[in-house]
């Protein structure tokens, strides 16, 4: 059973005086689909980076199994790495690519020569193994880093951004294809990437950066439905979840001069960022005066752009829901999520689990 | 896509195909006068005809002709020249030479070239520094460098005289054979170190960055990796300096040879190139000196197309 654990990891460069990765704990169990998702600048590939060891890690500890592995070099580490840009070696065929990391490793010829086999099976590479890269699309060229991964059996699989040079429908379907290699092989996956769409549907759980940090640790759908701040509110979810002002007094919520009845227990009290999915408005008799901006017809739904008292708001309504100038609208009973003006946390109880140390479930 | 791809087509049908093709629509608009182009091109034009064919086409004419040493006529022999000169045992004695001093300093140049750009190229701090350092070397002269090799290796000042003498060697630059040729080729390849260093790490660095953390992952040992993974990359550029150090170490180590052999007793080691001055400068058998040159020029040729013909196909350009 392999498992990576990060123990406190920080990063820092020489010559800087902040921490570009700081106090990340992280336990990951075997077989899962982790994914670092954050903003670019956010620390993510740098943590990865040091998982793979081809950065030095500052500080804290990084566990690969039951190694230590902050001084063991990155052949060493048991893991495979698939990079965005592919790197794969132009002077090799695929075959050779694919064989090169075994080679290495003095794996008997015929091992290798089956895995090879096996990898091309897996991945459809059997007509292109003789071909150099350059001769390849894409696309393949992606197949070809992933099968160098699979040949090596690691104990895990590291994806720095590895779609993000394909184009739009590519990416959609190497996306299924890496989620089911990876569900049939059980390997640990650290797969980093800024695209949120990306994390939600890679995802067993997904990890949230903020700026060396980490926010929220969660699967897709807890942290779509209970975000823990209002960064991870604004990053998870397309379109992003509104973050409009308020006011709480008493079991009223106000918005400017509009008011609205709460059908729970009130979090707090006096100024707070109150935040709702698209989803969650809806016309109704009675509530906020929501005035029309513009209209994105998307097929499968119409995102309606507006505002009320003067503050920005998206609707999402089903496509044939009529619109008007100017409506009423109210949020859905239980959808409204609280966070403090100040710091951007969650209030209430519905939060989960603290963010401060210790392993996340 | 499930195509493989069609056999690399001929080398020749290839650059027919090339000069065939009908020019991009794009750049034949460029110029709508079919003069104006060549005009644009004339001053190079000039300068290689002026300076090279000319010069090119009279070596090979007067190779053919005995000339009076005054200048007042010339003679028709024929092969007569290149005869005496592959027949002469000084000749082939000082080819001989030129060869073992070839390989020696472009393998030497090449090769110490490429070790400091690779440690140069994992430095990090204080890296313009040593670049500057490294690459000054190329700004100065080939005379000067001659003259600061020949002080070197002074036989009263030179430090490096003084070096050998703690090590027995009592070295005698411009007296004994094999100590001129040893000094001649330590300055020849301290001259040439740079250019080739400048080259090999810029080469290095158009190595993606990602290709080579793909190869520590893949490969634990150093060397392996740099055999395996960061020379073959680096070949297109290795080739290139191959056939410019090559052409360096026969013909522009003249200066070098010049300084270090100049105004010395005889039984100093030469290459062809300086055998050509003499004989043809000093000795005024411009015949002689000329079928002398028209050979040199054609064992470069050869050795060139040699390269082009069997290194080239190995070489991966990325």
């Amino acid at each position: 059973m392999a498992s990576i654990e990060i123990l406190n990891v920080s990063k820092t460069y020489p010559g800087s005086a902040a921490r570009s990765v700081t106090g990340i704990d992280l336990t990951i169990r075997d077989g899962e689909f982790i994914v670092l998702v954050g903003p670019s600048g956010c620390g993510k590939s740098t943590l990865l980076r040091m998982v793979a060891g081809l950065e030095d890690i500052s500080e804290g500890e990084v566990r690969i199994g039951d190694r230590r592995v902050n001084d063991v070099d990155p052949a060493d580490r048991d893991i495979a790495m698939v990079f965005q840009n592919y790197a794969l070696y132009p002077h090799m065929t695929v075959r050779e690519n694919m064989a090169y990391g075994l080679k290495n490793r003095r794996t008997p010829a015929a091992e290798i020569e089956a895995r090879v086999a096996e990898a091309a099976r897996m991945l459809e590479l059997g007509p292109y193994l003789d071909r150099k890269p350059r001769a390849l699309s894409g696309g393949q060229r992606q197949r070809v880093a992933m099968g160098r991964a699979v040949v090596r059996q690691p104990a895990a699989f590291l994806f720095d951004e590895p779609l993000s040079n394909l184009d739009a429908k590519l990416r959609v379907s190497m996306r299924g294809e890496i989620r089911r290699l990876q569900r049939r092989l059980g390997t640990i996956s650290i797969y980093v990437t800024h695209d949120q769409l990306e994390a939600m549907t890679l995802a067993d759980r997904l990890v949230v950066l903020n700026a060396g940090r980490i926010e929220q640790v969660g699967a897709p759908l807890e942290i779509y439905h209970q975000p823990a701040s209002t960064f991870v509110a604004s990053f998870i979810g397309s379109p992003a979840m509104n973050l409009i002002d308020a006011e709480l007094s008493g079991s009223q919520l106000r918005i400017g001069g509009a008011a609205l009845p709460l059908d729970a227990p009130a979090p707090a009290q006096g100024p707070v960022t109150l935040g709702i999915r698209a989803e969650h408005l809806h016309r109704a008799a009675s509530g906020l005066s929501f005035s029309v901006d513009f209209i994105e017809e998307l097929g499968a739904q119409r995102l309606v752009h507006g505002h009320v008292e003067g503050q920005p708001l998206t609707l999402a309504l089903p496509p044939d829901a009529p619109v008007a100038d100017s409506m009423v609208i109210a949020p859905a009973p239980g959808a409204l999520h609280f966070f403090d003006t100040a710091s951007g946390q969650r209030l209430g109880a519905a939060a989960p689990a603290p963010r401060a140390k210790g392993v996340f479930a | 896509m499930t195509d493989l791809p069609a056999p690399p087509l001929p080398r020749l049908a290839r650059l027919r195909a090339r000069f065939l093709a009908a020019p991009e629509p794009a750049k034949r608009v460029q110029f709508d006068r079919p003069l104006l182009p060549w005009l644009f091109l004339l001053p190079q034009l000039a300068v290689i005809v002026v300076f090279f064919y000319w010069p090119s086409v009279q070596a090979i004419t007067s190779s053919f002709y005995i000339e009076d040493p005054f200048g007042f006529g010339s003679t028709f022999v024929g092969m007569e020249n290149y005869g005496d000169a592959l027949g002469s045992a000084e000749y082939r004695r000082i080819a001989g030479f030129t060869a073992f001093f070839t390989v020696m300093v472009t393998a030497l140049a090449l090769g110490l070239g490429l070790l400091l750009a690779v440690k140069a190229d994992k430095v990090i701090r204080g890296r313009s520094a040593y670049r500057t350092a490294l690459i000054s070397v190329y700004a100065i002269a080939p005379p000067v460098a001659g003259l600061m090799g020949m002080m070197l290796f002074d036989q009263h000042i030179g430090p490096f005289v003084k070096l050998a003498g703690w090590f027995g060697w009592d070295m005698k630059v411009g007296l004994n054979y094999w100590d001129t040729a040893f000094a001649m080729i330590v300055v020849s390849v301290w001259k040439q170190v740079p250019y080739n260093f400048i080259f090999f790490l810029s080469g290095l660095q158009g190595i993606p960055a990602a290709v080579r953390e793909a190869a520590v992952i893949d490969c634990k040992n150093g060397l392996r990796r740099f055999a395996g993974i960061t020379l073959p990359l680096l070949a297109p550029t290795g080739f290139f300096l191959l056939i410019i150090n090559i052409t360096y170490a026969l013909f522009d180590t003249f200066a070098v040879i010049d300084v270090m052999v100049k105004d010395k007793p005889a039984n100093n080691p030469i290459t062809l190139v300086y055998k050509v001055y003499l004989d043809g400068f000093r000795g005024n058998d411009i015949g002689g000196s000329s079928a002398q040159s028209v050979i040199l020029m054609l064992v470069v040729l050869v050795l060139t197309l040699v390269q082009f013909r069997y290194l080239e196909r190995r070489v991966h350009y990325g």
